[in-house]
């Protein structure tokens, strides 16, 4: 059980929620922010900091947001472009940066998908 | 140059849970070897409510102490326990070991609800319960679980925590950190049913819906939700937050009781008007409320009455000020502009600094803090930057010069070591030392504590 970003955040990145993430667990890729699974406590921080309401608790993502959850995980356990390994857990954002990737399904999505922009 | 200038920028921070500790990661982050940061604490534990707020049956938000361990253990960093700032060390004491001050001491008070018969046996704060139930050495004397039924006043996470561990079968809770007093006492409770009331309609509820699930996939309680208090059409505009609170709300409709099966109650648009009884609890009366248009619960003049023996109030927390300190009693709060004290007439009382709960009061969860103590460090850094470093003694000369015995991160380790091997002992991670002395004691049993506070 995690929080998870979903595709109100690609184009967007808000980036509100990183600064209260007590854990440092919200990764920045080139469209989107990502959650890690393994390292969020669920402490819900993030979920009102959005001013675009892209996170939700993965217990109540909507139907048709469910791809998300997989997406968030991707992030961290598939090799993602231009890269030779998964993220994995590196405990800790803030010493990873941004980085200049996206997971498959944020990666197709259309510029302008996001239901605010 | 500024006197001071060319050494590292000392900082005092009051408080050892999440707001000083984020305080203490932002000015690490931002000044780097450019600072020392002393976290002064009056307990030999550090880590706050995260030790003594969090419900010991949430480890997972209980985790976030690796994150602050690792500020702790930074070599720029010093625990000072057992240290309390109005007791063992005045302000003007700060002021001469510090550069710059911050307080983070939180709120720790319980709000009182103002009506007759609250100071009835039986009628405590939630805060009282709360810290017997997280081992706080505070607690004192233990709460004996004889009442059958409990009203929980508030509609709020602390609330809801609250009326789980009363309610939730103690086998369940054997695997937490509890001290094992505390596991005595709650395979001993007499309770059946916990009222958890809310002022107003369930839409307006603070729970948070996670926190509602989870007390969903507690098995072994019924909950029991009075299907008029959903009747009511909700207005087209609520919030996220509250839609979801009324989704799981929803489910709970069709629950019946079970026989034997503890209960909670979730009740809604009920103040409370006087807790009768003779000597002790015996009932609570309750006033049925409607919404106004600001959104604030007004009387009915219609009253309920609900036979209880025990009334916890989860209504919200009051700041207390730091003597020497300007506070404001109204709020709770220490005035501040981004996070630097000033008194009650807006003056700034230089080198000094709020963060956390002190600052803004009880609202937002861990993470909140964060952020809070970005602005409080940035306007800290922002002075300083062309002040003078005023500090001139260290913090051990004049506590030693008091007589004063401070604890160190060592003897939180002792601490910490002599709780995972008394859980190792009863099967389970952790088991919690809740007794001053024998806090104190294992503390200073270590021979770091004769030297200078970290050793350096």
């Amino acid at each position: 059980v995690t929080y998870v970003i979903t595709e109100a955040c690609v184009d967007i990145k808000d980036k509100s929620c990183m600064a209260q993430c007590p854990v440092d667990c919200i990764y920045e890729g080139r469209r989107a922010l990502y959650i890690n699974p393994d390292e969020c406590i669920e402490c819900g921080a993030c979920d009102p900091a959005c001013p675009v309401e892209a996170v939700f608790f993965d217990a109540e993502l909507p139907d048709d947001k469910l791809a998300s959850i997989d997406s968030n995980a991707a992030f961290f356990t598939e090799v993602l472009p231009g890269r030779s390994e998964p993220l994995g857990t590196p405990r800790g954002a803030k010493k990873v940066g941004p980085l200049e990737a996206d997971t498959d399904y944020v990666a197709a999505l259309a510029p302008g998908t996001s239901p605010s922009s | 140059l500024p006197a001071g200038a060319g050494r590292a920028l000392r900082v005092g921070v009051v408080g050892a849970g999440p707001s000083g500790l984020f305080a203490a990661e932002e000015l690490l982050d931002q000044l780097g070897d450019g600072v020392q940061v002393d976290v002064i604490d009056r307990l030999p534990t550090p880590y706050g409510l995260v030790r003594y707020g969090v419900a010991p049956d949430h480890p997972t938000i209980k985790s976030v102490v690796s994150t602050l361990r690792g500020i702790l253990e930074s070599d720029r960093v010093r625990f000072v326990g057992g240290i309390k700032l109005g007791e063992d060390l005045a302000v003007s004491d700060l002021r001469r070991c510090y550069d710059a001050v911050i307080y983070a001491t939180g709120a720790p008070r319980a709000r009182s609800l103002g009506i007759p018969g609250e100071h009835l046996r039986g009628s405590v704060s939630a805060s009282d319960l709360v810290n017997w139930y997280n081992g706080h050495p505070d607690a004192g004397a233990s709460f004996e679980l004889d009442a059958e039924s409990v009203a929980v006043l508030g509609a709020g996470n602390v609330a809801l925590d609250v009326g789980r561990i009363l309610t939730r079968d103690y086998r369940d809770l054997a695997q937490t950190d509890m001290p094992v007093s505390v596991l005595d006492n709650l395979r001993r409770s007499n309770v059946k049913e916990v009222h958890l009331i809310a002022r107003r309609g369930p839409e307006f509820a603070k729970y948070s819906s996670k926190e509602l699930r989870e007390l969903g996939k507690v098995e072994s309680v019924d909950k029991i939700i009075c299907p008029e208090d959903l009747a009511a059409p909700s207005p087209r505009d609520l919030d996220r937050a509250a839609r979801a609170n009324l989704a799981v709300f929803e489910g709970w409709r069709n629950e019946s009781p079970r026989a034997g099966a503890r209960k909670i109650h979730l009740r809604f648009s009920l103040r409370p008007v006087e807790i009768i009884g003779n000597g002790r609890v015996e009932q609570l009366i309750l006033e049925r409320t409607t919404v106004d248009e600001s959104g604030q619960a007004c009387g009915t003049a219609e009253f309920v009455a609900i036979k209880v023996q025990m009334v916890v109030r989860a209504v919200g927390y009051l700041g207390v000020g730091p003597s020497g300190v300007p506070f404001d009693e109204e709020s709770g709060r220490v005035p501040n502009l981004l996070g630097r004290v000033v008194d009650l007439d807006g003056v700034t009382a230089p080198g000094q600094y709020v963060t956390g709960w002190l600052k803004r009061g009880p609202s937002g969860v861990i993470g909140t803090n964060k952020v809070d103590a970005r602005e409080t460090v940035g306007a800290l850094i922002d002075d300083c930057r062309d002040l003078p470093r005023p500090a001139r003694q260290s913090l051990e000369s004049v506590l030693q010069h008091a007589g004063r015995r401070w604890t160190t991160y060592g003897g939180w380790q002792n601490i910490d070591r002599a709780e995972l091997a008394r859980g190792r002992a009863e099967g389970r991670a952790r088991s919690k030392i809740a007794d001053w002395c024998e806090l104190n004691d294992i503390a200073m049993n270590v021979r770091a504590d004769m030297s200078p506070i970290d050793g350096s």
